[in-house]
C-alpha cells in the first residue's frame, strides 16, 4: 500500500511525513517524528495520556490519523515549554510534586492547558471534571487540581 | 541536610516536558522486530492441532514460536514451581499465550497473532473459589492455619456470637504504562535487555534459562517504569524473555509491548478472597476470639500466590489485640490470570477481613465503630514524649512498661503501637465527633441521600517474609571532580526512590541532592538484587547506599585528618565542605586532592535487615522488622434510589517515621489512599461464564479518575520516628496508606446501615449494584 504525504504544523514547526492510511496520530508522533511525549495508555481513547492539540481543539491522537494532520496545527507537550522556559503549569507541576510516574503528565498538562486557554478562572470543580479523561494511577490528583488552580492563578497575574 | 526535605522528584523535569524515557520511548536500531503473542480462547483444554499457516502468511511476519520452537527453558515463573511461557499441550485460561509472532512492526505482529488456528478440546473449567474447594483444586497440600489460643473455645463462650462472610474483588493495575520489554544481542550470545520491571535481577535469572546461558551474560537495566504497583514484579518475565528469545534467534533487536487489552486480559491481577469469620465478643464490642477462612483465588499458577496469601493471614489482626485467634487460609487453583503481587500483597484482604468484623459487631451492639476499633487496639509500647509519634504521654497504654507487649497471632510481639496517639489527634483533627452528629442529623432529616463516616486503622508489618530477599546492594562512585555517581537495586516507579536514595547519598556528603547523578538500575552494577516490593525500596536501599558512602567517607576522612593531624573522628561533612580542624575545605578539593594520593573513591555498599525470621509453615516468628501505621476518617453520600456513591471529604495521618522527603511521601499516601478506595468502591472485574474477562480496558474497567477526587482531602504525618534503627529513621510508604481506602468502605457501610435496622453485609467494589443491594439487605 502506498503511503500518504502529510504536510502539517507541528509546535509552530512546518513538518512533512509519510505514513500508512491506518497509522494513528500517535503512532506518527511517536514512531516517525521522535516525539514520544504523548504515551499510549490504553489505545481507545478512554486514559488521555496521548492528549495533544488540533487546531486549538484538545483530541486523544490514538483517535486520531496520521492522514488527518494534513494542514492543520498539532501541539504536543514538546512545544508547551518556551525553549528553557517552562510554561507556569509545568512549573507548578514541579512545585506541587504533582506526579510520579509521569506518564500520565503530558496529557494532564496538554489537557489543563486546553482548559486554561479557554477558561482562565475555572473552579475547583470545573478543574476536577475537565480532567476527568485524563486518568493517573499515582497521586490521587490532588496535587494536580492544586498544581493546575495556582497555574491559573499565575497566568491570570493575580 | 538533605535529608527530610520535600524536593521534587529527580525526574519531574523531564516528566513535564515530556523527555522522560521510558521502554517504548528508548529509541532503537530501524531493524528492530516487534512481538505479539496469539493467545488462548478457552479457558481449560488439550490443545488438539495448532495452525499458523496464516500466521506464518501474514505481512511482516517474520518468524512464528510454539513452545517447541524455543530452544532452551519454557518458564517465566517467579516461583520454584514452573510456568511455561508459551503453553504447551493444556490451557488454564482465556487469555494464555500459546505462540509467539515476530514482525516487522507492533500492529503487524498484533494482527497476525489473531490468524492462529487452535483446536483446543474443552476441558471443565473451574473458576469460583467454591468450585474450586468442591474440586480441591490447590496450590500446597491443604490450608495453612496460623493460630493463637483457643478460639473456638473463646467465641463459644463468649456474651455474643456473629458469623458473616465478605467477598472482595480483585484489582487490575492499571499501570499507565503498560508491560514492556526490548532486547539488544550481542556478542558472543550475551543480551541486553531493557526491561519495564520491579525485578531486573529476575528477568536476567529468566533471560539467562530461556538462552540457555549463565546470569553472567545478561544485562537488565529498568531506568524507570510508569507505574509498578506489583503488577511489574514478576508478570513483565513473559516479555523480557520474548524478546531475548527472539533476539537470540533472528539476531535483531526485538521489542514487545502489551496493547492495554492485551495487558489485562493476559496479566495477573490482585486476588480476590471470600472471608467467611465467626466471632465472639461483649456487651461493649471487646472480641475474645475469632475464626477466619480466607478463601485466596490465585488463578491458574502460582506465581506469588504464597507469599500472597501468607500475608493476608498475618493481617488479619490489622491493629486489634485478639487473645484467641485462627486463621485459615486456602490457596486455590483456577482457570483465570495468575493473581499476582499488587501493592498491600494480601495485606488489604486480610486487613478487609477484620474491620469487617469490627464494624459488623459495632453494627451488633449499637456502638460507634471507632470506638469498638480503639477498645480492641494493641497496647501503645516504648517510650512516650515529644519525637517519639506519642503526643499523649501514653495515657492510652496503662501500665504498658509492667505487662510487656501483646504478641500477634503469629507470635510477634507489637511493640511500637501509636494508633492511640494517632488515633485520638485525627479523631480531633478531623472533627469527627461533630461530623458523625451531622451525619446523623442529616441521616434522620433525608429519606434519598445517605452519608456515612468512618474511622479505620491501618498497621502494617515491613520486611519481605521471605527473609533472605531483606538485602540489597549499592554502588558509589565519587569522581575527581566532586560529582556522586549512586546507584543501587531498587528500580523507580514513579514512588520517588530514587529522590529519596540520592537525599541519603548527598547527606552522608553533606553535599546537596544535585550533585548526586540518579543512575538506571543495572544488574551489571548492582548484582542479586531483590524485587522493588514489598515497600521496602528506601529501607533496603537507603542502608545500602549509605554504607557505600560511608566507606569512601572514611578513607576521605582519614586521608584529610591525617594531612591536618587530628582524629578521623573528628571530620565532618556538611554544607558542601569537609570540615577539619577549623578549616573548612570544598569537598570538590578534598575529593580531587584524594585522587592524587591514590585513594579509591568508589565503593559498594550492602544491608541486610536485622532481627527478622520467620517459619511460614508454623507460623511462628518475626516476620517484620517494624510496623508502619496509619489512620484515615471517611465521610461519603449514598443515593438510595440508584446506589450511587461519593466520597465527600477524607482526612488522613500517617506514620513515615522520620520522613525522607514529606512531598513525596504524601504523593504516596494520597495516592495509596485513592487506589484503595477505588479497589473498594468502582474497580470491578467481570468474567462471563466461559471465563472471559470482560472488563479489559479503561472504558469498562473503572479506576478512580479526578472527578472521583474526594472534595476535602486532608493528608497530614504524624510527628514521629521509627524506634528501629531504619535509614534515619524513615518508614517505609509505599504500600500501607492503600489499606487507608478500607474508611471508604466502611463509611458506605455506615451510610446504608442509615437505610434500615439490618446490617448491610457490604461486600467489595462496592459498586453502585452493590451498594443498591446492600440497602436492601439493610431495610430487610
Amino acid at each position: 500500500m502506498s503511503a500518504i504525504a502529510v504536510s502539517t504544523t507541528i509546535n509552530g514547526d512546518e513538518v512533512e511525513f509519510l505514513c500508512q492510511a491506518e497509522e494513528t496520530l500517535l503512532d506518527v508522533l511517536r514512531e516517525r517524528l521522535g516525539l514520544t511525549g504523548a504515551k499510549e495508555g490504553c489505545g481507545t481513547g478512554d486514559c488521555g495520556a496521548c492528549s495533544v492539540m488540533v487546531d486549538g481543539r484538545l483530541v486523544c491522537a490514538c483517535l486520531v490519523l496520521g492522514a488527518e494532520a494534513e494542514g492543520r496545527s498539532i501541539e504536543t507537550i514538546e512545544g508547551m515549554a518556551n525553549g528553557d522556559e517552562l510554561h507556569p503549569l509545568q512549573t507548578k507541576f514541579l512545585e506541587h510534586a504533582a506526579l510520579q510516574c509521569g506518564v500520565c503528565t503530558p496529557g494532564f498538562l496538554v489537557a489543563a492547558k486546553a482548559l486554561l486557554d479557554a477558561n482562565p478562572d475555572p473552579t475547583e470543580e470545573e478543574i476536577r471534571f475537565w480532567l476527568a479523561g485524563n486518568l493517573c494511577r499515582c497521586t490521587g490528583y490532588d496535587k494536580i487540581v492544586r498544581a493546575v488552580q495556582d497555574a491559573a492563578q499565575e497566568l491570570r497575574g493575580s | 541536610m538533605s535529608v527530610a526535605k520535600s524536593l521534587p522528584h529527580d525526574a519531574a523535569p523531564l516528566h513535564v516536558t515530556g523527555t522522560a524515557r521510558y521502554v517504548d520511548d528508548i529509541p532503537l536500531p530501524a531493524n528492530t522486530l516487534h512481538l505479539a503473542f496469539g493467545l488462548s480462547e478457552v479457558a481449560h483444554g488439550e490443545i488438539v492441532s495448532v495452525d499458523l499457516d496464516a500466521v506464518w502468511a501474514a505481512p511482516g511476519v517474520i518468524t512464528v514460536l510454539t513452545a517447541a520452537d524455543l530452544p532452551h527453558e519454557n518458564d517465566v515463573s517467579p516461583a520454584p514451581l514452573p510456568e511455561p511461557m508459551l503453553a504447551v499441550d493444556t490451557v488454564h485460561y482465556v487469555g494464555q499465550p500459546i505462540f509467539l509472532v515476530v514482525a516487522t512492526s507492533h500492529l503487524a505482529a498484533r494482527k497476525a497473532a489473531k490468524l492462529g488456528r487452535i483446536d483446543i478440546k474443552p476441558l471443565p473449567a473451574l473458576f469460583s473459589v467454591d468450585e474450586a474447594m468442591a474440586a480441591d483444586s490447590r496450590f500446597e497440600d491443604g490450608p495453612r492455619i496460623y493460630s493463637k489460643g483457643d478460639a473456638a473455645q473463646a467465641i463459644s463462650q463468649s456474651p455474643h456470637i456473629l458469623e458473616g462472610s465478605i467477598e472482595m474483588g480483585g484489582q487490575e493495575h492499571f499501570y499507565l504504562e503498560g508491560q514492556a520489554a526490548a532486547a539488544m544481542p550481542q556478542e558472543g550470545g550475551d543480551m541486553i535487555v531493557y526491561s519495564s520491571t520491579q525485578h531486573p535481577t529476575e528477568i536476567q535469572h529468566k533471560v539467562a534459562h530461556a538462552l540457555g546461558t549463565h546470569m553472567n551474560a545478561v544485562r537488565v537495566e529498568t531506568r524507570r517504569m510508569g507505574g509498578g504497583f506489583g503488577g511489574k514484579e514478576s508478570q513483565g518475565n513473559a516479555l523480557a524473555v520474548s524478546c531475548a528469545v527472539a533476539a537470540s534467534i533472528t539476531g535483531k533487536p526485538c521489542k514487545m509491548r502489551y496493547d492495554r487489552d492485551d495487558d489485562m486480559i493476559i496479566t495477573g491481577k490482585r486476588h480476590d478472597f471470600r472471608i467467611d469469620y465467626r466471632v465472639g465478643f461483649d456487651d461493649e464490642g471487646r472480641i475474645s476470639g475469632v475464626e477466619f477462612l480466607q478463601l485466596c483465588r490465585c488463578g491458574w499458577s502460582i506465581d506469588l500466590s504464597l507469599p500472597v496469601a501468607d500475608r493476608a493471614m498475618l493481617h488479619a489482626d490489622n491493629a486489634y489485640a485478639i487473645p484467641n485467634m485462627r486463621v485459615e487460609s486456602h490457596r486455590l487453583k483456577t482457570n483465570t490470570q495468575s493473581a499476582t503481587a499488587y501493592r498491600g500483597f494480601g495485606g488489604p484482604q486480610g486487613m478487609l477481613g477484620i474491620e469487617r468484623v469490627l464494624d459488623h459487631v459495632a453494627h451488633a451492639i449499637g456502638r460507634d465503630p471507632m470506638e469498638v476499633r480503639r477498645l480492641n487496639y494493641y497496647r501503645d509500647m516504648g517510650d512516650t514524649g515529644p519525637g517519639t509519634g506519642q503526643r499523649f504521654g501514653g495515657k492510652h497504654s496503662p501500665n504498658a512498661e509492667d505487662i510487656g507487649p501483646e504478641t500477634t497471632h503469629y507470635g510477634m510481639p507489637v511493640e511500637d503501637f501509636v494508633l492511640h496517639g494517632m488515633t485520638e489527634a485525627l479523631v480531633e483533627k478531623s472533627d469527627y465527633f461533630r461530623r458523625k452528629a451531622a451525619v446523623s442529623e442529616w441521616n434522620a432529616s433525608h429519606a434519598t441521600l445517605k452519608k456515612g463516616i468512618a474511622l479505620s486503622p491501618v498497621k502494617f508489618g515491613i520486611s519481605f517474609t521471605l527473609t533472605h530477599l531483606n538485602q540489597a546492594g549499592a554502588l558509589v562512585h565519587v569522581y575527581q571532580d566532586g560529582s556522586i555517581h549512586m546507584n543501587h537495586g531498587g528500580t523507580e516507579m514513579g514512588q520517588g526512590l530514587f529522590q529519596k536514595v540520592a537525599q541519603v547519598a548527598a547527606a552522608r556528603f553533606g553535599v546537596g541532592a544535585e550533585q548526586v547523578k540518579i543512575t538506571a538500575t543495572d544488574t551489571a552494577k548492582v548484582p542479586n538484587t531483590s524485587a522493588t516490593a514489598a515497600s521496602s525500596g528506601s529501607d533496603l536501599n537507603g542502608m545500602a547506599v549509605q554504607a557505600a558512602c560511608d566507606t569512601i567517607r572514611a578513607r576521605l576522612a582519614s586521608f584529610v585528618a591525617e594531612r591536618a593531624g587530628t582524629d578521623p573522628a573528628d571530620v565532618r561533612f556538611e554544607d558542601g565542605a569537609v570540615h577539619v580542624g577549623n578549616q573548612a575545605l570544598p569537598f570538590e578539593d578534598v575529593v580531587s586532592d584524594a585522587y592524587l594520593a591514590r585513594i579509591s573513591l568508589s565503593s559498594t555498599g550492602f544491608y541486610a535487615t536485622p532481627k527478622v525470621a520467620w517459619d511460614r509453615i508454623k507460623g511462628e516468628g518475626r516476620p517484620f522488622f517494624y510496623f508502619s501505621y496509619g489512620v484515615a476518617v471517611t465521610e461519603v453520600v449514598v443515593d438510595t434510589l440508584t446506589g450511587e456513591n461519593r466520597i465527600l471529604r477524607a482526612d488522613i495521618l500517617h506514620d513515615c517515621g522520620a520522613s525522607l522527603n514529606p512531598a513525596i511521601d504524601i504523593g504516596q499516601i494520597e495516592g495509596g489512599y485513592v487506589q484503595g478506595a477505588g479497589w473498594l468502591t468502582t474497580e470491578e472485574l467481570i468474567w462471563d461464564s466461559e471465563g472471559r474477562l470482560r472488563t479489559h480496558a479503561p472504558s469498562t474497567y473503572k479506576i478512580p479518575a479526578c472527578s472521583d477526587r474526594p472534595d476535602i482531602f486532608n493528608v497530614s504525618l504524624w510527628d514521629g520516628e521509627n524506634r528501629e534503627k531504619t535509614v534515619y529513621r524513615s518508614k517505609a510508604v509505599g504500600e500501607p496508606p492503600f489499606m487507608l481506602g478500607i474508611s471508604a468502605h466502611c463509611a458506605l457501610s455506615d451510610a446504608v446501615a442509615a437505610c434500615g435496622a439490618g446490617y448491610p453485609d457490604l461486600n467489595a467494589p462496592a459498586t453502585a449494584e452493590e451498594v443498591l443491594a446492600s440497602i436492601g439487605r439493610a431495610r430487610s
